[in-house]
């Protein structure tokens, strides 16, 4: 059996509530770090870690947290980006509301180690029951003295505060979501400077995915080195990954980073193989940002090799043969779907929530969406398969934020791989309706 | 004009925050839990109370999904129409929906009983098709379900 250190105790009953989640050894990091560490020293550890951005891009933890400014006598923030909304992912939703004192308890621990006294979890507006749990669970650690004035006598003050979003996509990226904190449309900041040098009404802010935060916990409690021994290379530690499309048991699973994806699909430990005896035609390995891969590079790098469930691995090949680990959301065709149709569903949300401050996006995804559509539902061209090619190409790298990017990836990948495809639904227009 | 209810849950946002107008989300949604919408006449109380224009207040409501800007049903229908939704049987619920309902996307029914909207990705892709009511999520949708599920509401 894989390793657990998020989900090992997903099945005992009421581990949602502070008591149980206690007996389980909860909030042993806290007392660890808050009356044996030192902040920096918490920072050292999740450095050792090797520990990499959950949310999707993969940056390692530890050197965020130590780029954090501290200039004298301004406030430091840390944000918890709890906004997931990324079409096919449902890793944190699934955390928070089964264990929600793991991110509480990562949450104590990586303020403490920011010398952050305000922290805000930013959740989507759309998850009002996950927004009562984490409120639920922050009254119970407050109860229990681990949250508020003086915690456990050590001098250090915390507050949290949940935030729920208004619903918009784009306040998961995080200089969106931190002008939403700030009570405003959520339209992306330029980057630099990173929110560690100026975030949350222009003071120092780290902002984390859930998950990284959650895994400060056993980080702490284990030790960065003895977390780094787990996953492979430079992909250290476990990862949630929410499986999800035509596979026998979609579902939110911990993995040891480093497993074959060829084993994720198909054993019997993880998904389980494809529904209704179908063969798999394509994956979207991490979320609907990423490049689409057919079935056999799905499995198998370009030389023949397993290809492994880690952030390098998914990435071999880079665009030609690879994609990426994002956030980890993992998305199984079977041979029966459209790729046109697929696609021009990816299109649709983009354009959707596209914010509309950088017009190569605005215009662009609606261009994708409109042309897709078009090839989709019997009006197609030959000459647009290429057109789309060239718009994806024009708003790739030259947007404020990489929504832009993450639009043109997945029609640039699937003609890509699949041209022969689009260019079927010219010759043959099959006139449907949607 | 605010109702005190209103104003004192307003307060209490306003509180939390550095600047008074950063409570504006949340001023908007205590007031549209109060009242269902944002019409313009809240908008410009709102925003008077706030001390901000209304039209910087608009450009705010008008960014997320959540504020309503129109009138809407007592109950809202958040459908996914997402891609793991999309491929595990959307369209057939989707195409249910709109018999039962007799509306579509964007649309109220005249008894102003539902609102049906599309909705990205609603984070049970595990459990597809999804939707959402009011604050309800109801997974693994068919349309023997459906039915069912639409009777609670009232
Ligand atoms: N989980 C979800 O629902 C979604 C996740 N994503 C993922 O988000 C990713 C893109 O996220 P971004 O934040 O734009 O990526 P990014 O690479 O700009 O930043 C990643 C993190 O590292 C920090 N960082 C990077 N360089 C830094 C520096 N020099 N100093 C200080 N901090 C630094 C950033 O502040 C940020 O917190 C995509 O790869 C996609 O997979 C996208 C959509 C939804
Ligand atoms: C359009 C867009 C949406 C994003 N949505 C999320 C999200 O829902 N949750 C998340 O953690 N990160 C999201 N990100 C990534 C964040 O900008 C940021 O990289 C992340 O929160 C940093 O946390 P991490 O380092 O722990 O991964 C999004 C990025 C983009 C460009
Ligand atoms: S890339 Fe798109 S979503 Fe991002 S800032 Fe530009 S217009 Fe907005
Ligand atoms: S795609 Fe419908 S719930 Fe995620």
């Amino acid at each position: 059996m894989a390793r657990k250190l998020l989900l090992e105790h997903i099945n005992v009953p009421d581990i949602h509530t502070f008591d149980v989640y206690r007996q389980k050894g909860g909030y042993r990091a806290v007392e660890k770090a808050l009356k044996t560490l030192t902040p920096d020293e918490v920072v050292e550890e999740v450095k050792k870690s090797g520990l990499r951005g959950r949310g999707g891009a993969g940056f390692p933890t530890g050197m965020k947290w130590s780029f954090l400014a501290k200039p004298e006598g301004v406030a430091r923030y840390l944000v918890c980006n709890a906004d997931e909304s990324e079409p096919g992912t449902f890793k944190d939703r699934y955390l928070m509301t089964h264990i929600p004192h793991a991110l509480i308890e990562g949450m104590i621990v990586s303020s403490f180690a920011l010398g952050a006294h305000t922290s805000y979890i930013y959740v989507r507006g759309e998850m009002m029951p996950q927004i009562r749990i984490l409120e639920r669970a922050i009254a119970e650690a407050k109860n229990a003295g681990f949250l508020g004035k003086n915690i456990l006598g050590t001098g250090y003050d915390l507050e949290l505060y949940v935030q729920p979003g208004g619903g918009a996509y784009i306040c998961g990226e995080e200089t969106a979501l931190l002008e939403s904190l700030e009570g405003k449309r959520g339209n992306p900041r330029i980057k630099p400077p990173f929110p560690a040098i100026a975030g949350l009404y222009g003071c120092p802010t780290v902002v984390n995915n859930v998950e990284s935060i959650a895994a400060t916990v056993p980080i702490i409690n284990d030790g960065g080195d003895e977390y780094a021994k787990i996953g492979i290379g430079r992909s250290t530690g476990t990862k949630l990954i929410s499986a999800s499309g035509n596979l026998v048991r979609p579902g939110v699973y911990e993995i040891e980073l480093g497993l074959p994806v060829e084993e994720f699909i198909y054993s019997d430990e993880w998904c389980g193989g494809i529904a209704n005896g179908k063969r798999l035609k394509a994956t979207v390995a991490g979320g609907s940002s990423v490049p689409v891969l057919p079935a056999n590079l799905s499995l198998k790098l370009a030389n023949g090799d397993p290809r492994l469930m880690s952030y390098e691995s998914l990435s071999e090949g880079g665009f030609a043969t690879g994609t990426m680990m994002g956030s980890g959301g993992f998305i199984a065709f079977d041979e029966d779907q459209c790729i046109v149709r697929n696609t021009w569903n990816f299109s649709r949300f983009y354009h959707h929530e596209s914010c509309g401050q950088c017009s190569p996006c605005r215009e662009g995804t609606g261009w994708m969406e409109k042309v897709l559509h078009r090839l989709e539902f019997g009006h197609g061209k030959m000459s647009d398969i290429d057109l789309l090619v060239d718009v994806s190409k024009k708003i790739e790298g030259n947007t404020i934020c990489p929504l832009g990017d993450a639009a043109a990836w997945p029609v640039a990948s699937a003609i890509r791989h699949f041209r022969d495809e689009f260019e079927w639904h010219v010759n043959e227009p099959v006139k449907s309706l949607d | 004009m605010l109702s005190p209810d209103e104003i004192r849950k307003i307060n209490h946002e306003i509180a939390l925050v550095p600047v008074r107008k950063a409570a504006c989300i949340e001023a908007l949604k205590i007031v549209q839990q109060h009242r269902g919408w944002i019409s313009d006449d809240s908008l410009r109380a709102i925003a008077a109370y706030l001390e901000m224009s209304a039209e910087e207040l608009d450009s705010v409501a008008t960014f997320y999904n959540l504020i309503f800007r129109k009138p809407v049903g007592r109950n809202i229908i958040l459908m996914c129409d997402s891609i793991s939704c999309y491929v595990m049987g959307y369209r057939e619920v989707y195409e249910k929906l709109q018999v039962l309902l007799n509306i579509r996307f964007g649309e109220t029914t005249p008894d102003a009983r539902f609102t049906l909207l599309p909705n990205a990705c609603l984070g049970s892709c595990d459990h597809a098709p999804v939707l959402m009511i009011n604050e309800d999520t109801y997974r693994g949708l068919t349309i023997e379900k459906l039915e069912e599920i639409l009777q609670e509401y009232k």
